[in-house]
């Protein structure tokens, strides 16, 4: 009788031990390919995009989906690798802490009204902000996007010297994980010997430009980045020999890498959201208008061209008219010849403000751009004064629009970086991503997935998080998707792509003051 | 010619195909030990359930089988696209039954049994890839009935009785795929009911052709289980007039579905008994898995499942050693009602080929211990549910899946 029991224990282990096993189970050695690539040390060099900046805040959802962690949990399941590391925020509020005081804002939410009525982003005021930059964050870390870097600052040293804030010649993204005060972002990646990395850097050097409306300068020609402003647009020259020389050491190592081209400013929610004939008039309205500037049209315009100041074709342009409905807004294009001097002479004889309001006159095109930021402030009157509307009666400034001429020079600026990058990127057998072109087919049409389709309307498209600059966490996976394409293809890897569908968009919170 | 007939089965079953479902067939050990037969079969208690007519043709007066099993069951999911793998918490479940009978007279005997038909165990990986549509459910449902089998004939008899079931149902899943709060946890609700009553019959003749053969016929009713007022716990919902969810209550109901069963067994020398047995499960009862939240900003949740019916074919074999010991030996085909692009991971189950075996000890005239295994395989399948819909899309949930049971049992025979 024991014996039969022995037979039964023996069958029973047997059986036991009969886990369900695929035929070729996914989470196994051999069931994708690194290909000629190692991926053991991933390290991404870039800006906010690449830290996963998201909603005009860095925060720790963000992080966990910037697009180097969704590519990186990716690759780990070709080879063994070691644990991508990323300088996490403390939560997931977003605002940074110096010295107690906060120093940028907290992260944006999508609040609604009574019932689901008039969503809008707003900042998030849930908790308070706890990420302090003073405390340094012991690294290294394989995600090395700073946000708001520039190409050039990617070898500035002391961008992450806590002591340089005051003087804005540091950043304070990259001052929370510096490995020393004076140390450069590629020093820090370098120092990790990195055997495969990815580099999308170059957005901010023609984008801080297109945001602010386009206030600062084309620094053609300008050969010494450290006299730029802020706002101003890197000459391609010092672009293409700083992007060239990081190109060079990341390469001297590793394996392989990615670059990622800049993408048109057009192309995102931030400047395509705002209608340029965001002004609705009645037909009372516009005709009182249009009495106000009849004489500007009929006879200042002219008389200039007359006198020989501006073309027939810079006066048609200058034409200030209304109608019954939507109208283009009136703004002050500093490309225009400044007419103030000439009308306060005479003939017209004009009192110095009006002359000061017609200055550079012009009722914005379809193709002008009106940045996100300054929708809040179309059609609100100056002191309070009815007739002084702004955007109608009283021109738009500069930072409140990028007009054609600013946008030519950002497109200039951007086909030439793209030419650098490109060119590289075949020297060296790189893998490119075109993020131009991606974002591109988002704006045009989008990207279908399993859910429908991700396109760059903002707020509800799925790609655009809600400071219409930066991607969701669906945004950034299908970056990271055309990633995993372009790696396979240039190292005959097999990377498996990730489900865009099961990442997030913008998030809904009331949370707001 | 008998191992034509046999070979004969089993040729037609694989030509046929493969109960699955959340039907757990583990209702006696000595019945399972030869692959779950048992409506032709004269042997203990366990008649109650497989055949209460047969419960007259038991010697003894007072007959009692009692018995659970523990199921080690794990099923694994991976979807190769994207390289995404996931697998089930080997949470052991334990059916049980009980069942007595006494013989009033020589033609009338009654008997009293509570077993546990239905009920499903699943517990994914919170957060998995499949949250969207179950994270865990716990679905339990015991049975009790009372019993009367009557004896026409030395040839012939009838059973049956009413049914009373209590069941129990708790189910998790996420919202849709991405909905979190600011922190990033999922949005996630929680339906839980309990002791939901619901009643059913069933009703069995026995007709023994000759002194080696019978036949038997059960048919079990269906018993939908309508939970009324359960609750609804929602988690992690963002504080927003966009996503309306808040704690309520919910109605809902599930079917047990009915089961015809009819077999036949043959004893030949004495110490050799074959029996096979064919269940119909009508599963085309369970169409849909609707929750209606009391809630009215709370949208139903309506998830379709259209099972189909599906047929079990069981076989087994019981040899008796010697006077302490009988061995039994079975195999069985269960066909799964889930038809290709419903397949929901709540219920991840494919047909199966079952095996089984087992021994009872006869400890003395009157005590018996029975011990029985079984082990479950299953094909490695790719499979989808389809009827997923996110912004009026329909979205798929594709993967190959692959489950094991294992599930040995125990259990006591005692005759007076």
């Amino acid at each position: 009788m024991k014996q039969y029991f022995k037979y039964i224990a023996i069958l029973s282990l047997g059986i036991v031990s009969c886990e369900p096993e695929f035929d070729n189970p996914v989470d196994e050695p051999g069931a994708y390919s690194n290909g000629e690539a190692d991926f053991t040390r991933y390290v991404a060099l870039g800006n906010s995009l690449t830290a996963g900046y998201a909603d005009n805040a860095l925060y720790i959802t963000g992080q966990e989906n910037s697009y180097p962690n969704i590519l990186a949990q990716q690759l780990d399941k070709t080879q063994d690798i070691e644990e991508f590391t990323i300088p996490f925020m403390s939560d997931n509020a977003g605002g940074l802490l110096l010295g107690g005081n906060q120093i940028t804002n907290n992260r944006l939410v999508l609040a609604a009204g009574e019932g689901g009525s008039d969503p809008s982003p707003q900042v998030y005021t849930g908790m308070q902000a706890t990420t302090e930059v003073g405390n340094v964050l012991q690294g290294p870390f394989n995600n090395m996007g700073v946000p708001g870097a520039k190409s050039y600052h990617l070898g500035f040293s002391g961008y992450g010297n806590v002591q340089n804030l005051a003087t804005q010649s540091a950043n304070p993204y990259f001052v929370r994980f510096a490995s020393s005060p004076n140390a450069t972002v590629m020093e820090d990646a370098l120092a990790q010997n990195p055997t495969f990395f990815s580099l999308w850097i170059g957005n901010n050097d023609v984008l801080g430009y297109a945001t602010s409306g386009g206030t600062g300068e084309f620094q053609l020609n300008n050969l010494d980045p450290s006299t730029y402003g802020p706002n101003d647009i890197t000459d391609p020259n010092v672009f293409g020999s700083i992007y060239s020389e990081m190109v060079q050491a990341l390469v001297a190592n590793a394996t392989g890498g990615v670059l990622i081209n800049i993408p048109d400013v057009a192309s995102v929610p931030f400047f395509t959201t705002v209608p340029t004939n965001a002004i609705p008039l009645d037909a009372q309205t516009a005709g009182v208008l249009n009495q106000q500037f009849s004489a500007y049209n009929t006879q200042v315009l002219p008389g200039l061209v007359q006198a020989g100041f501006i073309t027939a074709e810079e006066a048609q342009a200058r034409q200030i008219n209304f109608a019954e409905g939507q109208n283009y807004v009136t703004l002050q294009d500093e490309s225009l010849t400044n007419i103030n001097q000439a009308v306060q002479g005479p003939p017209f004889n004009l009192d110095p403000q009006t002359a000061g309001l017609l200055s550079q006159l012009r009722q914005a095109t379809p193709t002008d751009l009106i940045p996100l930021t300054s929708a809040g402030f179309l059609g609100t009157t100056v002191g309070g004064n009815p007739n002084m509307i702004n955007g109608v009666s009283v021109p738009l400034g500069d930072q409140h629009v990028l007009t054609n001429a600013e946008q030519e020079m950002v497109r200039t600026a951007t086909e030439k970086y793209n030419q650098v990058i490109s060119g590289l990127a075949q020297v060296n057998d790189l893998a490119l991503v075109d993020a131009n072109a991606m974002l591109r087919q988002l704006a045009e049409g989008g990207i279908a997935y399993d859910g429908g389709t991700v396109t760059a309307q903002f707020a509800t498209g799925g790609a655009f998080s809600l400071d219409g600059i930066h991607l969701t966490p669906r945004g950034y996976a299908i970056v990271a998707n055309r990633m995993i394409e372009e790696i396979n293809a240039t190292y005959n890897a097999e990377v498996p792509k990730v489900n865009v569908g099961t990442y997030s968009t913008v998030t809904l919170s009331n949370d707001v003051q | 010619m008998k191992k034509l007939l046999f070979l004969g089965l089993f040729g037609l079953m694989a030509a046929v195909t493969y109960a699955g479902g959340y039907r757990v067939s583990l209702q006696g050990q000595r019945s399972l030990a030869m692959g779950h037969t048992g409506v032709a079969v004269v042997n203990n208690a366990e008649l109650a359930f497989f055949n209460p007519a047969g419960l007259v043709y038991l010697e003894n007066k007072i007959n009692v089988a009692a018995g659970a099993s523990a199921v080690f069951s794990n099923v694994k999911y991976q979807n190769s696209e994207f390289g995404i793998s996931s697998e089930t918490e080997s949470a052991v479940g334990t059916p049980f039954y009980a069942y007595g009978s006494y013989r009033v007279n020589d033609w009338l005997t009654l008997g009293l049994a509570a077993y546990t038909p239905y009920g499903s165990s699943v517990e994914w990986p919170t957060d998995w890839a499949g949250s969207h549509l179950v994270n865990n459910i716990d679905l339990q449902a015991i049975y009790i009935q009372a019993l009367a089998a009557v004896k026409i004939s030395d040839k012939l008899s009838v059973g049956g009785g009413p049914i009373y079931v209590n069941g129990s149902v708790n189910f998790n899943r996420n919202l849709n795929r991405t909905l979190s709060d600011i922190e990033g946890n999922r949005s996630n609700v929680t339906v839980d009911a309990s002791s939901v009553s619901a009643f059913g019959w069933s009703a069995s003749a026995m007709y023994n052709a000759t002194e080696d053969l019978r036949f038997g016929i059960n048919y079990r009713s269906e018993i939908i289980v309508e939970a009324e007022g359960g609750d609804a716990d929602f988690e992690n919902i963002p504080n927003s007039p966009l996503t309306p969810f808040q704690d309520t209550q919910f109605n809902a109901s599930l079917p047990m579905p009915a089961e015809l069963s009819v077999g036949l067994s043959y004893e030949l020398l004495d110490k050799w008994l074959f029996a096979f047995d064919y269940n119909m499960t009508y599963w085309n009862v369970y169409e849909s898995l609707d929750l209606d939240f009391a809630n009215a900003q709370i949208p139903d949740s309506e998830n379709p499942r259209n099972y189909k019916n599906s047929s079990t074919y069981r076989f087994g074999l019981q040899y008796l050693a010697n006077e302490t010991v009988t061995l039994r030996v079975g195999y069985y085909f269960d066909e799964s009602p889930v038809q290709s692009g419903y397949f929901a991971p709540e219920t991840p189950r494919n047909d199966a080929h079952g095996f089984t075996g087992g021994l009872s000890l006869h400890v003395s005239d009157r005590f018996s211990i029975d011990a029985a295994f079984l082990y479950n395989r299953y094909e490695e399948v790719d499979e989808s549910y389809n009827y997923y819909t996110e912004n009026g899309e329909t979205v798929p949930f594709e993967g190959t899946y692959k489950t094991s049971a294992f599930i040995p049992g125990l259990g006591v025979t005692y005759k007076l």
